[in-house]
């Protein structure tokens, strides 16, 4: 890798009881790609997001953002990082627009009043950066957008805060093919624009089209932490049911250099 | 909804239209919009209209400027309770106690005045004290112990009619003897200070809203056509000026006696509709209601506190009714144990849904109080005057609320069915 990783968890572990879910897990996030999390159900991806996301506390591993550790506690301290996530049932709120739902908890104000102006107006810059087309208008109604608009409006609404890493989990699982298609290149978009990108997804064609490195989980530990240009699909398939590969040598000790 | 994208939707953002360029165009996308199911308060002021005509040809004292007068004076706690409901409605929650909340803190008014003496302004300001407590318990027995809000407020009629009972003693009632408070209702402005509150009030709202317009041209916003926003300023000037007119005829049944100028309750009630427009449309709080309202989990994730909003919303809703019963006892001279029961409550429930706030939560304005609670009072006062039995009364008003229901329901298919 030339560049650093903006995120990187080390020997990460996790347990709900007497299930240790995680195990020794590493990750690493760099800036201005996608970085791909698959797994069978069950494998850990969403205790993995949740756990970087600051949702469940860590037993014990390194949290490192930037180079420096950090402590996250909360989903707050991990927003504070610039760390978002898009989750899978999108959580916006369909009789506000567009412009509400993007700014929704975060308003801006003058003096005690909404100023509604700016916020469109970002909205719309924000939306554009990321050559988003597919709206007819910022100011119509969630409830009136299709499932790949809505997703849409859930990752400018992630991006616009200056946000650093994108977690994404699942974003094409609901979509028809041109949705999909118009999701991907936000993604691709985004990570183009600087930001590290995680894209939780099970969809192995999604993963080769725009994922630049594949991390693979099986039963809780890392199978591979490879460059998507390295592997095929097949090996994909093979570290995600089985957890190794029989051709892929060196892989499954992922990140010893990181 | 539907997956398929069509060609235009795809075009969208690119050229993302800021405004419908003409009149016409503007007023095809509102008739599309009506089709579509998003009926906003257009059934409620139709629905006025033919009531106005019907009374009006039925009963030629209907549109008389007593009978107005009468009409907004009748009208006024409805609307008021009305408004504190469309909160908790937006929420998708419901107050079945707002009626007997009202009489409660009435009689603890009335009880300040007429047992302790005290000054109006104090009392006025226990009666508000109490239904904003009322509604703390309520808020926190339905945000924190979670029980549905219906059963809440039902243990809630039930309990405040027994502290009714109390505070009043059985079959008795407080006289409300105090000018200030009779003259919610029974005073009038006098005529000149009348024409110059319309005037300020049109004026102030035109330079706002051209502002504003003005604002959003020239950031490139998307906005309606200058036709609209100057025909919105027309209509209203209309209607205040005409309601300031009929109300500054001299109205007294007898010649040798004078009675003109716009009741109390009129200014009480656009001051509070004024206030809660602007709170839940232009705040962050206001916001966050809706917000709560459309999808809880997405407000909560979106950081906002959903049980600290919840809370506050049935404060803010029974102080309301409070104040509601505070007009209530102003026009009927007294405070009773039956103030605040019966069908109060269902009139003001009534008279949200009928102005278009959805019982499902998320979609509501403090405007649909006044025109649903002016169509709630309408009916009573025009079958009222046709001197029907009361039977009708019932019966009609049920017909009414049933068929706004229905709007709400249907107008709620049709949104999720065209997507709109």
């Amino acid at each position: 890798m030339s560049t650093s990783p903006l995120l990187e968890l080390r020997g990460i572990n996790k347990s709900f009881g007497v299930v240790h879910v995680l195990h020794d897990v590493d990750l690493a996030i760099y800036p201005g790609q996608v970085t791909a999390l698959v797994g069978d159900n069950g494998a850990g991806k969403s205790t993995l997001v949740k756990a970087v996301a600051g949702i469940y506390p860590l037993d014990s591993g390194e949290y490192r953002f930037d180079g420096k550790p950090v402590e996250v506690h909360g989903p707050k301290d991990a927003s504070a990082l610039g760390i978002e996530v898009v989750y899978q049932d999108l959580a916006l709120c369909e009789n506000l627009d567009i412009v509400e739902n993007m700014f929704l908890g975060r308003e801006m104000k003058t003096g005690p009043v909404l100023d509604e102006t700016s916020m469109e107006s970002k909205a719309r810059e924000v939306l554009a950066s990321l050559s988003v087309r597919t709206v007819k208008s910022v100011r119509q109604s969630v409830s009136s957008l299709s499932g790949g608009q809505r997703q849409t409006v859930a990752i400018a609404k992630a991006a616009l805060w200056n946000s650093k890493i994108v977690l994404l989990d699942e974003p094409t699982a609901a979509l028809g093919v041109a949705q999909t298609r118009q999701v991907l290149d936000l993604v691709r978009r985004l990570a183009d624009s600087g930001v590290g990108v995680l894209l939780i997804s099970h969809n192995l064609t999604d993963v080769f089209e725009v994922a630049d490195r594949i991390t693979a989980l099986y039963l809780g530990r890392v199978a591979a932490d490879v460059a998507t240009k390295d592997v095929t699909s097949r090996q994909v398939v093979e570290l995600i049911t089985t957890g190794t590969s029989s051709d892929l040598d060196g892989a499954a000790a992922p990140s010893a250099t990181a | 909804m539907t997956d398929i994208i069509t060609d235009a939707e795809e075009a969208g953002f690119a050229n993302d239209r800021t405004q419908s360029n003409t009149l016409g165009e503007a007023a095809r996308a509102y008739v599309n919009r009506v089709r579509g199911g998003d009926m906003g308060a257009l059934p409620a002021i139709l629905g006025l209209l033919v009531l106005f005509i019907v009374f009006g040809l039925a009963n030629d004292r209907f549109l008389s400027a007593l009978n107005m007068a009468n009409l907004i004076t009748q009208a006024g706690a409805i609307i008021v309770l009305a408004m504190g409901l469309v909160m908790v409605l937006l929420l998708g929650d419901i107050d079945l106690s707002a009626g007997v909340t009202g009489g409660a803190s009435a009689a603890v008014m009335g009880l300040a005045i007429a047992d302790h003496d005290l000054p109006w302004g104090v009392a006025v300001l226990g009666a508000l004290v109490t239904g904003a407590v009322i509604g703390l318990v309520i808020g926190l027995i339905v945000a924190k112990v979670g029980i549905p809000s219906f059963v809440v407020t039902l243990a809630f009629f039930l309990g405040l009619q027994g502290l009714l009972l109390k505070l009043i003693g059985d079959g008795g009632s407080v006289r409300v003897d105090q000018e200030v408070i009779k003259g919610i209702t029974k005073n009038n402005v006098p005529p000149t200070w009348g024409w110059v509150l319309a005037v300020v009030v049109i004026v102030v709202y035109a330079l706002l809203a051209l502002r504003s317009h003005r604002l959003k041209v020239s950031k490139g916003l998307q906005h309606q056509p200058l036709a609209v926003v100057v025909a919105q300023i027309v209509a209203l000037a209309v209607i205040l000026l005409v309601v300031t007119y009929v109300l500054n005829l001299n109205r007294a049944p007898n010649a040798g006696f004078v009675i003109e100028g716009i009741p109390y309750v009129l200014p009480l009630v656009i001051a509070l509709l004024i206030a809660w427009t602007m709170v839940l449309g232009r705040t962050a709080y206001g916001r966050h209601v809706y917000a709560v309202g459309g999808n809880p989990e997405a407000a909560r994730r979106a950081g906002i506190n959903v049980d600290r909003i919840r809370i506050s919303v049935f404060m803010f809703g029974s102080s309301m009714a409070a104040l509601s019963g505070v007009i209530a006892a102003s026009n009927l001279g007294k405070v009773s144990t039956s103030s605040g029961g019966g069908n109060t409550l269902l009139y003001a429930v009534g008279a949200a849904v009928i102005g278009g706030t959805s019982l499902f939560g998320g979609k509501g304005k403090a405007r649909d109080a006044v025109i649903g609670g002016l169509v709630i009072a309408t009916i009573a006062n025009g079958l009222g005057l046709l001197d029907q039995a009361s039977y009708i009364n019932f019966i009609v008003t049920g017909g009414v609320l049933l068929l706004a229901a229905s709007v709400d329901a249907i107008s709620r298919r049709r949104r999720s069915a065209t997507g709109l």
